[in-house]
């Protein structure tokens, strides 16, 4: 499923027209996206919880070379889950 | 930011949107994901990131309290790659600029 399919159902279900829907399905990932942007977290009742976290600086080892590499402190995004969509998606209600 | 802030927010960005017309809108998207994921379907959103549906392995663990070995089954649980975009707006530096 990609964004397209979104809009569809968006468009199916508002009366929006495509390009309508198309704008508007854009507009709520923008939101979502300078929400996080701002190191803001996100929680969608029912559906889980976006939280930006810091990671702190640590060694790493090239794999290849075998050569160790400091790798830098850095934001990262990380998606929890809700229980209840834990237990759709493994077929309990 | 909760769900009912981002229905506030989104029906402030288009004057198309009213409160209960942005709640639908972000509703269906929402139920749009969770329908894929719960029939094993992946979900990419560029600039956003993708959903896919992970296994995890049945495992043996203890009941901390009676120190009893419990078979925990395998499940299934929805997993969260950042895309580019994102990932790189959520590491910038100094947000905003």
């Amino acid at each position: 499923m990609t964004k397209a399919d979104l809009v569809e159902r968006v468009y199916l279900k508002t009366g929006f027209s495509k390009k309508e829907s198309a704008q508007i399905v854009e507009t709520v990932f923008d939101l979502m996206k300078s929400t996080l942007e701002n190191g803001e977290k996100i929680k969608l009742a029912g559906f889980g919880n976006f939280v930006v976290k810091n990671k702190a600086t640590r060694k790493g080892r090239n794999p290849q070379t075998g050569e160790e590499i400091q790798i830098s402190s850095r934001k990262i995004l990380t998606f929890k889950p809700s229980q209840v969509l834990k237990s759709v998606i493994n077929g309990e209600d | 930011m909760t769900k009912s802030e981002l229905i506030e927010k989104l029906s402030y960005s288009n004057n198309l949107l009213g409160k209960k017309e942005s709640e639908l809108v972000v509703n269906t998207v929402l139920e749009g994901i969770r329908n894929a994921l719960i029939e094993g379907e992946r979900v990419e959103i560029r600039g956003f990131g993708s959903f896919t549906v992970r296994t995890r392995d049945a495992r043996d663990a203890r009941n901390p309290k009676s120190g009893e070995v419990v078979r925990i089954a395998s499940k299934k649980t929805a997993f969260f790659k950042t895309g580019k975009e994102l990932r790189e707006r959520v590491d910038k530096e100094a947000p905003g600029l």
